[in-house]
């Protein structure tokens, strides 16, 4: 037996090889790119402006969350049809909790910061509890995902009208209102400390990663290759501080700020949005499904029953359960979702999240999850989410009308798999 | 191959009277076999002759309806794949039950992954270890950062192997663990199996090639139709008398004595 096929340390790689990137992130960087350049010349340069690229990630935030709990779903041979519906659920309880309940139950003054919490507990609860549930069906009863989501997706969307008598519910609590995009952001100045922070925190991941290969004696990267990788990130992560930092609080919304304190804004005077809270909260929900999908065993039994549920199950791997946690989380990141998404709007409406479902999926699929199974990334799915956003966004400001931009939407959807699959045959993985 | 086992003491593993059906059909009827440290026990067979169910019982994959299992004369209970690890009983499947996306490391060690801080799994020690166990299993693997479905059939059945010899595997099940491999392999397999047979481990082997199992097994178990036919010594027999006992469901010899 002899390898023909095995890495050759001694011969020389290509650039590409020694910088061990992946081609498939590279692909869809690309295809942002050329999206987001199309749409600026389309619209004459007004894509490619901060406010543009601020409003496309607030908008991306809410989806690109349920994408990174679709992976894990999809990855595990699932699909869940019901997270749209699901987050007007989260919603619902959300508003009904900081306006009624939680208010009448404890007899805490309407606004109080506190509300907020026990409304965001509340949702968080509900996606847990009822992904949860949907999870039960499919692993413990062996209804097929399919139809237990699809069910859920007309239970879920007229539960949530139960819940609010079909009515609007808002304003939501302030606080509350902290996690939608535009009304809570950090500032210009701590937007760059947590730049910082993060391209310091990516540097050491990267060669605390390289210590722990060294240390067991396997091949690293050269140094200058680690060190360009390096680079890449921080100037990604810096740049993209940069960019929200630009967009500047127009003039007289800062007016209003001031006048609300009885000041008026001093001659000259400018400041930042910087990045939104709800970024922040993507993020927080990347790294740590990162963390999960990459780094503990939970994470390695989803990539594995993906992979051969039976190789699983025989490995002593409770796979009905695993199937459960998988739907639980959906449903935790589902209630996240709703957070952001309500928050957003600043009230809960009974059409909230409708048709999420299908950009979840479709943000997941773009981002390389493979429906049969086993093989996705979180990252992926962000990079899905993002892309389909700003194609819809590009497309609102073209002045696509609504219908041709749903029919390409679709079209790249089936497009982007299409690529999938012949990208994998090439590289045969 | 069969030099002195001595079978005097008790066995390793005994499985008594195992009966199980699904639905209607008796896949396997009271069924006892045995093995000793430093045997091997092949299963012999036509398809469908109960040969993976009554093993997937001492996997702990299925339930048997009746009958009782015990290790070392001592009664024990298998209800999971993991229970039957704790009784430190490896399986090796005719499907080569690896998780295709995963690495060489990844497999070696699902469900029983190294674990360092926080909880969270040690990628870089489960690779030194598999790195380590496969130079002495398999000097020429190289292939460990790549999902194990770039990996040839014998590459992926030495993966399996090691899975049983690094969790130290005191009972090893194969079955038609060379199904799927070419010559070459399939001879390294079998080096692999006197390799753990040398180092005291109980084996039951099932395969096809009666050839092959005459030369690699001590005793030979023959089934049909879910019921045991014999279990005979292999230099009591003669292939054709194994042959048959698989088709004829008797043993020529014992019918004339
Ligand atoms: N999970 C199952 N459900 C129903 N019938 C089964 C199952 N597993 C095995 N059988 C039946 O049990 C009998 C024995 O099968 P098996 O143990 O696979 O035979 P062998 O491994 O000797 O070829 C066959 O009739 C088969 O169809
Ligand atoms: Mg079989």
């Amino acid at each position: 037996m002899t390898d023909t096929t095995g890495p050759h340390p001694g011969r020389s790689r290509s650039l590409f090889a020694q910088l061990e990137l992946d081609l498939r992130l590279l692909g869809m960087i690309g295809a942002f790119a050329v999206i987001c350049v199309l749409f600026n010349i389309l619209t004459g340069g007004n894509f490619l402006t901060p406010r543009n690229l601020f409003n496309l990630t607030i908008q991306t935030v809410s989806v690109a969350i349920m994408a990174t709990g679709m992976v894990f779903v999809i990855v595990t041979r699932h699909i869940d049809l019901a997270v749209g519906s699901l987050l007007a659920t989260c919603s619902a309880v959300m508003a009904m909790t900081q306006t009624a309940w939680a208010v009448d139950l404890l007899g805490l003054p309407l606004g109080s910061p506190a509300l907020a919490w026990i409304a965001i507990l509340a949702g968080l609860l509900t996606g847990a509890v009822i992904g949860g549930f949907q999870g039960w069906l499919v692993g413990y009863l062996s209804i097929p995902a399919f139809i237990v989501t699809l069910g859920g997706l007309l239970v879920w969307r007229n539960v949530a009208w139960y819940l609010t008598n079909g009515q609007t519910i808002g304003p939501l609590n302030e606080t509350f209102q902290l996690f939608g995009g535009i009304n809570g952001t950090l500032g210009a100045t701590w937007s760059w400390i947590f730049g910082i922070l993060a391209s310091v925190a990516a540097v050491l991941a990267l060669f605390a990663s390289r210590r722990a290969k060294l240390r067991h004696d396997f091949p690293v990267k050269p140094m200058w290759a680690e060190g360009a990788v390096a680079a890449i990130f921080v100037i990604a992560i810096m740049g993209f501080i940069a960019i929200l930092n630009a967009y500047t609080i127009p003039a007289r919304v800062l007016a209003r700020q001031f006048e609300a304190r009885g000041l008026a804004v001093p001659e000259g005077f400018t400041a930042s949005y910087g990045l939104p809270i709800s970024v922040l909260l993507l993020i927080a929900v990347a790294v740590v499904m990162t963390v999960i999908a990459r780094k503990t065993r939970f994470g390695r039994y989803v990539f594995a029953t993906g992979g051969n549920p039976d190789a699983a199950e025989l490995s002593g791997i409770n796979t009905r359960l695993l199937t459960v946690k998988v739907f639980a989380l959906m449903g935790v990141l589902v209630g996240i979702a709703g957070l952001v998404a309500s928050s957003r709007l600043t009230f809960h409406s009974n059409d909230i999240g409708t048709l999420d479902e299908l950009r979840v999926i479709a943000a997941a699929v773009i981002g390389g999850t493979a429906l049969a199974g086993g093989i996705g990334t979180i990252y992926g799915a962000i990079l899905g989410a993002l892309i389909m956003q700003s194609l819809q966004s590009g497309m609102a400001m073209v002045g696509v009308d609504a219908p041709l931009q749903n029919i390409v939407v679709g079209s790249v959807l089936v497009a982007a798999v299409l690529i999938d699959i012949i990208y994998r045959r090439r590289v045969g993985g | 191959m069969a030099e002195d086992i001595d079978r005097s003491g008790t066995p390793l593993v005994e499985m008594r009277d195992i009966s199980i059906a699904f639905g209607g059909v008796q896949a396997v009827d009271r069924v006892s076999i045995d093995v000793f440290p430093g045997e091997v026990v092949g299963l012999l067979g036509h398809n469908g002759a109960g040969k993976s169910t009554l093993i997937k019982i001492l996997a702990g994959a299925y339930k048997a309806d009746s009958g009782e299992i015990l290790i070392n004369g001592q009664k024990v209970d298998i209800r999971s794949p993991a229970d039957a690890r704790t009784h430190h009983i490896e399986t090796i499947y005719q499907t080569l039950a690896l998780a295709d996306n995963l690495d060489a490391s990844a497999n070696l060690f699902l469900g029983r992954e190294i674990v360092g801080a926080f909880g969270l799994v040690d990628d870089s020690a489960m690779e030194a270890e598999t790195r380590k166990i496969m130079a002495r299993l398999n000097p020429n693997f190289r292939k460990f950062s790549v999902p194990v479905s770039a990996l040839s059939g014998g590459q992926r059945q030495s993966v399996a192997i090691a899975r049983a010899v690094y969790f130290n595997a005191k009972i090893v099940i194969m079955d038609e663990p060379t199904a799927a491999l070419g010559v070459h392999e399939t001879e390294m397999v079998a080096d692999l199996i006197k390799e753990l047979k040398s180092q005291g481990l109980g084996i039951f082997l099932i395969s096809h090639d009666t050839r092959e199992m005459m030369d690699l097994c001590d005793r030979v178990s023959v089934m049909k139709n879910g019921a045991l036919v014999g279990t005979e010594r292999v230099e009591d027999v003669t292939e054709d008398d194994i042959l048959s006992m698989i088709i004829l469901g008797k043993n020529p010899k014992r019918e004339a004595a």
